[in-house]
């Protein structure tokens, strides 16, 4: 069995400020997983703003280079993305879809552009009828037909089917990955659910592999197979999701646990702020500790003693 | 309890005439609640249901297009009945941030960017307080403190703190003078879930100092079980249920609330949760009827002509439905392959 996608001992370090102020930020530090080909799945990457969740999915996206560590699709490394037609080669196989599809579409252009776009470029397809028919595929796995999208423009649809739009886009190539960043967080509240519930169809019943990456717990749990919590750089707790989220054993995703909102027992309690000083504690030792195996099929960081 | 603010038959359109053409938004159709002291009234509704426009006839923040065209509005603070849209402009001035405050969405576009945050401060809170310059700034320094803000916030630039910081500080803002009545727009909706629970903390616990008054605003129910007393549910300008906020969760009587309760996902459980077909419809040109009868599960002929009144079907719980009687909560069927919801 092999990788589709192996992400081994991958750091990413940004320079800021200017000549003389130059500091670095390490934003992903030392990440390593696999995601096995013939099993797809729903692999979840949460952590809070600045955790380096959405600077690992470029990464895996081509988007960005790794500073050191190698990530490889399909067996070739992603540092081999050189020119167009490798590039391509690459976008076939991982595809993109992003917080707001509001701001994905250019208001001004018709979706369908975009369809028509990369079915002709990642798929190849030649002549009308083969885009059309590219489009329709696509458009059919995710609940539309093409006589619904054509010619409308972005402002015509609701965000529901805007980002289902975006994800038949994504999935005219037939990518074996689909990296979703907080796919479902502008959309409203009554459309949220069929969203989440295309990207477990997806993986059902299309065999794709969908990296979601968010910071609400309560999907996560909901659609997951796996999940890695992200800690200022560190994965910090890695494993089978659903074990993870019911009893976390790292401060910071104990933390994490703590601080989604129960609705099993509405009504006023008085809401307590969250205590943060053990997963702060914990965040201080992160360099110095490496991911140790648990009962569970889970990896937890902890101090080296 | 003594109402603090009683609506009754409010309607806000925005009304445009451009070259002839005339056109209506029916944003608020019609919407008649009471806020009670010292309660947290939650409104939850999705985007375009009117739920920023009522809280704008709140905050007496009506400008054209948007006109009220009918119903009534009406404040009482200390014994003191309030109109504001019958007042001057100059007592409506008082009324805002002394009585009636408001916490915005994006605490980075309430805080001027370049100016640092004693400023805004100054701006915003000045006028209302009616205190000499030391004693105001002393009493500023004592409601940061009492938020477990340090007053060297004062000194910095909004780009200085974290989004979590910035809307402790928005906070801090809109309750330094102490208000009867707080308008909470969204004010956790961008944050990530650690910093969602500390700014929910902060705002529990002022107002519970201050025993104001929160008209609480989020389409996020997970947020409404755990701060409102009360909840009303907007759907296309329109209430269609309000109750007390264990009633709604645990006995909803209007399909859109037992769906919307349906649908929230909870660790611990992974069985497939209905999802709502359709969209949600637009204001200009809503269907007629119940608005929600295109996408309801329960509609009959009835729903499609008749608009349900508000009425009430339980102890403080009034259902806009026609079927209210035969909604029942949505229990998710555990291991089917659960259908959309047509």
């Amino acid at each position: 069995m092999s990788a589709i996608l192996e992400v081994a001992h991958v750091s990413k370090r940004f320079a800021m400020g200017g000549v003389l102020s130059r500091r670095h930020v390490e934003a992903v530090n030392d990440a390593s997983f696999a995601i096995e080909e013939g099993q797809p799945e729903v692999f979840t990457i949460v952590g809070e703003s600045g955790s380096g969740k959405t600077t690992l999915a470029r990464m895996m996206l081509g988007l960005e280079l790794p500073t050191t560590g190698e990530i490889r699709l399909s067996g070739r490394s992603m540092a081999d993305r050189r020119g167009r037609a490798a590039k391509i080669e690459f976008m076939r196989h991982a595809q993109p879809v992003f917080q707001n599809p509001f701001e994905a579409f250019n208001p001004l252009k018709r979706v369908d552009r975009y369809l028509d776009a990369s079915a002709r470029v990642l798929l190849g397809a030649r002549g009308r009828g083969a885009i059309d028919a590219a489009m329709d595929v696509a458009l059919h796995k995710v609940g539309l037909s093409l006589a619904e999208v054509r010619g409308r423009y972005a402002h015509e649809l609701s965000g529901g089917q805007l980002q289902r739009v975006a994800i038949a886009r994504a999935l005219i190539p037939n990518p074996e990955i689909l990296v979703a960043d907080e796919p479902v967080s502008m959309v409203d509240a009554s459309l949220r659910m069929s969203i989440v519930n295309l990207l477990r169809d997806l993986r059902d019943n299309l065999n794709v592999t969908v990296i979601y990456i968010t910071h609400d717990l309560a999907t996560a749990y909901y659609i997951s197979d796996r999940i890695i919590i992200m800690q200022k750089g560190y994965i910090v707790e890695m494993g089978p999701a659903q074990t993870i989220l019911e009893s976390p054993e790292h401060p910071y995703a104990r933390l994490l646990k703590e601080s989604v909102l129960p609705v099993d027992d509405p009504g006023r309690e008085r809401v307590q702020a969250p205590d943060r000083s053990l997963a702060l504690a914990a965040a201080e030792n992160s360099g110095s500790g490496r991911l140790v195996p648990r009962t569970g099929g889970r990896s937890v960081r902890m101090n080296a003693e | 309890m003594a109402d603090v603010l009683t609506v009754a038959g409010l309607k806000a359109y925005y009304q445009t005439n451009y070259f002839g053409v005339q056109r209506e938004v029916r944003a608020v159709d019609d919407i008649s609640i009471t806020v009670r002291a010292d309660e947290v009234y939650g409104i939850a509704g999705e985007s375009s249901s009117g739920k920023t426009t009522l809280i704008k006839t709140f905050a007496g923040a009506i400008h054209p297009p948007l006109r009220i065209v009918g119903g009534s509005m009406r404040y009482r603070f200390d014994g003191q009945e309030i109109d504001p849209y019958a007042v001057s402009a100059e007592e409506l001035n008082r009324l805002r941030w002394r009585h009636v405050s408001y916490i915005m969405q994006g605490s980075m576009s309430v805080l001027n960017p370049v100016r640092r945050i004693h400023r805004s401060f100054a701006d915003f809170a000045f006028s209302h307080m009616d205190l000499p310059k030391a004693r105001f700034w002393q009493a500023v320094e004592e409601h940061l403190e009492r938020l477990s803000l340090s007053p060297d916030v004062l000194r910095g630039y909004p780009h200085e703190l974290s989004g979590g910081m910035r809307q402790r500080v928005t906070i801090a803002l809109a309750t330094v003078c102490r208000p009867g009545f707080i308008i909470a727009d969204e004010p956790t909706t961008a944050l990530d879930v650690v910093v969602q629970k500390d700014v929910l903390a902060l705002l529990d616990d002022i107002r519970r100092t201050l025993k104001s008054s929160v008209v609480f605003v989020t389409h996020d129910m997970s947020v409404h079980a755990n701060m409102a007393d009360r909840i009303g549910i907007m759907y296309a300008g329109r209430i269609v249920e309000e109750g007390p906020t264990r009633a709604l969760f645990t006995a909803p009587k209007h399909p859109y609330t037992a769906h919307l309760v349906a649908s929230l996902p909870r660790i611990g459980d992974a069985t497939r949760k209905p999802a709502l077909g359709g969209r949600p419809p637009a204001l200009s040109d809503p269907p007629g009827g119940c608005r929600f009868h295109p996408r309801c599960p329960l509609a009959i002929d009835k729903c499609r002509t008749e608009v349900p009144p508000l009425e009430t079907v339980g102890a403080d719980h009034r259902s806009a439905c026609w079927r209210s009687a035969e909604v029942e909560p949505l229990t998710p069927p555990s291991g089917a392959s659960g259908e959309e919801v047509a």
